[in-house]
């Protein structure tokens, strides 16, 4: 069974039709890749899976379970998480405490336990913060737990929403332009960690993308997405060379 | 590195605790030396019931984020239903800790009840609108009280919104909530120690609910909204709550008022939006957020133009220019710019100094 | 017949209301904020023809003149100092606070000047009152009047801002400040202008609400204003017509509330308006819907 599922996925706002017969299947483990010129959908398209928007038609299956039109939190629950395009960092909350807030649904003591702090509040409280540690220290975000999460440089901010998504313990992690507004070196930086969260958690990744090269480099399957729908489809290498997808990217 | 962490946060909180502890023993100590007006002693329990109404708002304004103009709609809640009930028990519950205990219980209760009622419509909606609809409902609260009739004779409690004849009681019937004239001879509760205790409690609940899941997760609310539901946050009950949380405790506020006063009444001048907006006046000068400036702002505001009473006339005027100013000098982005480069300027300094 | 005298009351009544809508939902169109002083700004209107009219003896003309001169300054000083530094402020609270301070910057300073004794206001209006139906129904001459006024301001209003240059500037401005700007727009012109113009309103507002109910006291303004906005929220902020609908509307529920209802209860009523059309539409009748980028 496929890891994300989705048929015929479609959206209007008004008489515009964003997304049009959207079809993709994500198998378990894999790196995919979904590119686009500017507009194309791509980000309507994640905000379809995550339920911020909801479809006017089509299914979205995740591990078998249907969360088509379901609510964001529950569709986080069900287990996809994602990042931004432009990054929404819990911006006055320190680093560890924006993974701590990932972890909410996961780690549990209630608010009165909280408030008259019972032993369980310790207890849980030690857990959270060795866990939120040790995936900081995946990003190499360690050393700065107690930064305000604003006063982060811009690379390390978009790790710390990766690390935030991760803290909810996804089956699906949805990246919207992980690499937008980094220099090269960073970019092959970030390349090497996603590889390296693919491996070390077993992830399945969905991943927008706009720097070809990036998506070349680690994606072994690719859509491509043009005026709201679906250009080209399949193994990166053929995608890449379909005349369609070229003539797309860099016009007549 | 985690240690000094959570010691960090403990030391703020014991520090805030300290401070209010500190202000206490040298108040008692002033008084018992006779160095204390009686219109100063007079001024200890009010002093109170700002502090805790400014501490309860800022978490809602400066923990939720979200701007509520009806704070003192809650605290009359809060006030009414406790004088109410410690009216009717007066002769029955004859120690007033445990009837003043109760009476507080009941206060936070109905208040909190009254938050969860209009948080769940009002918190649909979003800044501008959220303020003038928690005003709106401020005033209907306030309306509201401002004609209700309650009676009780042999055969129960009579209600009316019309007029006391219309209670319908028989001739041994007691009046006890009397519209515009509010209610009488509610029982002087409160000292200046309740005072001084319920302060502690309502420091102890919003500063230990702020460092804690529940509070991550309304802070991270305040953040950012669209993130927070991303990693599954539910916001509605993270809003209630904290809106819920803070409207209790403004009613614990007005129990406190209301056992201090021998009449009851709600005025513009106490539970109209004036009032909620000097609480803001309080929580906006001690600095959004900022639980332990909300008591000192207070408690600086309440007493300074007390102590300068020639200028008495002048204190709502002051309040203003310095509420805007201080808004100003926070939030414009050209006076933030400015103040970076005095502040900058003075660390890069002492950066040099250090490495020389 | 006393139903069809209500209603024209509550027109009456309304017709301030939608003169001080306007000034809110012009504001807030442009600048994107609840000028909560805007209620205030009437007040000194009042106050102003006040001093001239009732103690200087001065005629009405001059005294409604001088208050609208005053209140334009107002309005742009306002702006000028407390608001246009805030313009960019990374918080929406903190130009929502300024103006609260700003509000209450105006009562005290009213409060100082003429204490908080009610004054009386003689009526600038002097046209005869109408009797209709054989003298079952009375209209005022103050009724009268505002109603007419608000009716011609309206259609000034609606004139200058669709077919003068900087009435288009105005609509500009209100549907995005950059793109306004590159075409040429000097967007904070337009925004003194669009602040001018509401503080006019207000004091014309001012002084015909005075010259129906004549008691003036600083805090006159406040709860006019807060339903005005009341007003504004109801017709859809940020739309022109549904400002001077919006305003209608609730004076006549007002009046008629407390005719039929309870006297005590009608700004109860009022606000409960407010809280349903929120809940029900929170775009209000004729506001638009806008939802934030993901």
């Amino acid at each position: 069974m496929a890891m994300l599922e989705v048929k015929n996925l479609g959206i209007s706002f008004g008489g515009l039709r964003a997304v049009d017969e959207f079809n993709i299947q994500i198998e378990e483990g894999q790196l995919y890749g979904l590119i686009g010129p500017n507009g194309a959908g791509k980000t309507t398209i994640f905000n379809l899976l995550t339920g911020v928007y909801k479809p006017t038609d089509g299914s979205i299956h995740l591990d078998g379970n249907d969360i088509t039109r379901k609510r964001t939190i529950d569709i986080n629950r069900a287990g996809v998480a994602r990042t931004f395009q432009n990054i929404r960092l819990f911006k006055e909350l320190t680093v560890a405490e924006n993974v701590k807030v990932g972890l909410h649904n996961h780690l549990h003591y209630n608010t009165f336990e909280g408030i008259f702090r019972l032993p369980k509040y310790y207890k849980i409280e030690k857990q959270m913060t060795k866990e939120a540690l040790e995936l900081l220290k995946v990003f190499e975000l360690d050393a700065d737990m107690d930064t305000l999460a604003e006063n982060l440089p811009y690379g390390k901010q978009r790790k710390l929403e990766i690390a935030r998504a991760l803290a909810t313990k996804p089956k699906l992690l949805l990246l919207d332009e992980p690499a937008a507004g980094m220099n090269p070196n960073e970019t092959i930086e970030l390349m090497k960690t996603i590889q390296f969260v693919r491996e070390h958690f077993k992830m399945t990744i969905l991943l927008i993308e706009h720097d070809m090269k990036l998506v070349s480099g680690i994606c072994e399957e690719l859509t491509v997405l043009n005026f709201g729908k679906v250009l080209a489809q399949g193994k990166t290498t053929d995608v890449l060379n379909n005349p369609e997808v070229i003539k797309a990217y860099l016009g007549e | 590195m985690k240690k000094f962490k959570l010691s960090k946060t403990l030391k703020s909180s014991l520090l805030t605790y300290g401070l209010v502890i500190f202000a206490y023993v040298l108040m008692q100590i002033l008084i018992s030396g006779g160095h204390v007006s009686s219109l100063m002693q007079g001024l200890l329990v009010p002093l109170c019931v700002y502090a805790i109404l400014a501490v309860s708002l800022n978490l809602t304004v400066g923990i939720l984020g979200e701007l509520s103009l009806g704070h003192a709609g809650f605290m009359c809640v809060g006030a009414f239903a406790s004088a109410f009930f410690s009216k009717c028990v007066q002769d029955s519950i004859e120690n007033s800790f445990i009837r003043f205990t109760l009476a507080i219980m009941i206060g936070a209760l109905a208040a909190g009840a009254a938050g969860i009622i209009i948080g769940i419509p009002v918190l649909r909606l979003k800044g501008d609108y959220l303020a003038i609809v928690t005003l709106a409902f401020g005033e209907i609260i306030k309306n509201l009280v401002n004609i209700l009739y309650v009676g009780k004779d042999e055969s129960g409690f009579h209600i009316s919104f019309k007029s006391s004849l219309d209670l319908n009681m028989s001739p041994n019937g007691v009046q006890i909530i009397k519209g515009a004239q509010g209610i009488t001879g509610t029982p002087n509760d409160s000292t200046f120690t309740i005072g001084i205790v319920l302060l502690l409690i309502t420091l102890f609940i919003v500063l230990n609910l702020i460092h804690s899941r529940d509070g991550r997760a309304i802070m991270a609310i305040r953040d950012n909204v669209i993130a927070a539901e991303s990693v599954g946050i539910n916001i509605t009950k993270y809003k209630l709550m904290a809106f819920s949380v803070s409207a209790a405790l403004a009613g614990v506020a007005g129990v406190l008022y209301a056992h201090n006063i021998s009449t009851l009444t709600a005025l513009p001048k106490n539970f109209g939006y004036n009032m909620s907006i000097l609480i803001l006046v309080f929580v906006v000068l001690g600095g959004i957020g900022n639980i332990r400036g909300s008591i000192i702002s207070a408690v600086v505001l309440t007493l300074l133009p007390e102590l300068l009473r020639g200028l008495n006339n002048y204190r709502m005027l002051i309040y203003a220019v310095v509420l805007i100013v201080m808004m100003l000098f926070n939030w414009a982005p050209a006076c933030i710019g400015w103040r970076e480069k005095i502040f900058g300027g003075l660390r890069k300094k002492k950066n040099t100094k250090e490495a020389a | 017949m006393s139903f069809i005298t209500y209603l024209i009351n509550g027109i009456s009544l309304g017709s301030v209301y939608a003169l001080i809508a306007l000034g809110y939902t012009m504001v807030y169109g442009i600048a994107k904020m609840l000028n909560f002083a805007h209620g205030d700004v009437i007040m000194i209107g009042a106050f102003t023809t006040y001093s001239l009219c009732s103690t200087m003896g001065l005629p009405p003309v001059v005294g409604v003149a001088a208050s609208v001169i005053v209140c334009t300054v107002l309005g742009i000083l306002i702006e000028k100092i407390a608001y246009k530094p805030l313009r960019k402020a990374s918080s929406p609270l903190a130009v929502l606070i300024t103006a609260i301070g700003v509000s209450y910057l105006l009562q005290n300073l009213a409060l100082l000047m003429f204490g908080a004794n009610a004054k009386s206001f003689t009526s600038v209006v002097s046209v005869a009152p109408l009797t209709l139906a054989g003298g079952q129904i009375k209209i005022s001459g103050e009724t009268i009047v505002t109603i007419l006024s608000c009716i011609f301001i309206m259609i000034l209003l609606m004139l200058f801002i669709n077919k003068t240059k900087a009435g288009q500037g105005m609509l500009a401005v209100a549907e995005d400040k950059g793109a306004a700007q590159l075409m040429g727009i000097n967007v904070n012109a337009t925004i003194s202008l669009t602040f001018a113009i509401g503080s006019a309103l207000a004091a014309i507002a001012g002084v015909l609400l005075c010259s129906a109910y004549p008691s003036l006291t600083p805090y006159t303004g406040s709860m006019p204003g807060i339903k005005a906005f009341v007003a504004a929220v109801f017709g859809g902020i940020g739309s022109i017509p549904g400002a001077f609908i919006g305003g209608i509307l609730l004076g006549i529920i007002e009046i008629l509330g407390k005719a039929y209802i309870s006297s005590q209860m009608a700004d109860a009523i009022v606000f409960g308006v407010l809280i349903v059309v929120l809940l029900v539409k929170p775009t209000g009748l004729l506001g638009k819907n806008i939802q934030e980028k993901v």
